[in-house]
């Protein structure tokens, strides 16, 4: 008991702004947005799926939308969360199996997942969409 | 750990496996998809038509879909109990998100079978 109120007692910083996330973490919060993102955006992948696949005509249109910078840089951007999601998933799948949980190894499977799905994107982006 | 009285209830553990499964059957289709579109090429209507014209390619895109708005429900579920504090909203939105992925459920198959 004494212990617990001892431990109450020593400071406490909170406030996310002035606290250097560890690379983990980062990868944590990103996990999250990309996914909040990719379920943001089903009903369009959707509606880009179902016009690809109805008809010639529907999907030249939604070739010559891919065309379109701005949907160009969109679908760039989703393809980094897919790419992102599964990289972190697999991660934390391997975590889940107590592999790579000590600090050192879970910082340096931050920093692959980042680099694989940074580069997947960029593969993927430049085979798919350029 | 947090001394729970024992209820009956369920603490998780099926969604928290089947959050896992369901990403583990999305990761398995996406190999399957790239390998498919690079082997058959996507870039003709026919060629991409013609990769989601076989049984098994339908049944492995709709479970795949369907792990994918299960998987969905979880994870905004999980965000939607971590930053929305008044009850009802949490609720209210909650319903929204499920009216939402089952319509996409109906959605998917009428896609895919469709063809």
């Amino acid at each position: 008991m004494a212990e617990l109120t001892m431990k109450k007692k020593r400071p406490k910083n909170l406030d996310l702004l002035t606290i250097k996330q560890p690379l983990p973490a980062v990868l944590s919060i990103l996990h999250r947005v990309s996914g909040a993102g990719l379920f943001l955006f089903l009903p369009v992948l959707l509606w880009l799926l179902q016009s690809s696949l109805a008809s010639p005509e529907s999907f030249a249109m939604v070739k010559g939308l891919a065309g379109n910078i701005v949907v160009k840089v969109i679908l760039l951007g989703l393809l980094w969360a897919y790419c992102h999601h599964f990289c972190a998933g697999i991660r934390y799948l391997l975590l889940d199996g107590h592999i790579g949980i000590e600090k050192e190894a879970a910082r340096m499977t931050a920093k692959i997942s980042f680099a694989v799905s940074l580069l997947a994107t960029v593969i993927l982006g430049g085979l798919l969409l350029w | 750990m947090v001394n729970r009285i024992v209820v009956g209830a369920g603490y998780g553990l099926r969604d928290w496996i089947a959050q896992r499964a369901t990403a583990v059957i999305m990761a398995v289709y996406t190999v399957i998809l790239l390998a498919a579109v690079v082997a058959n090429g996507g870039s003709t209507y026919e060629a991409w038509h013609g990769l989601f014209a076989s049984g098994f390619m339908k049944f492995a895109t709709f479970l795949a879909l369907l792990s994918l708005f299960y998987h969905a429900w979880i994870g905004v579920r999980d965000i939607f109990m971590d930053y929305i504090k008044p009850t009802g909203l949490r609720l209210g939105l909650m319903v929204v998100v499920i009216a939402a992925l089952v319509g996409y459920a109906g959605w998917a198959a009428q896609i895919l079978w469709r063809l």
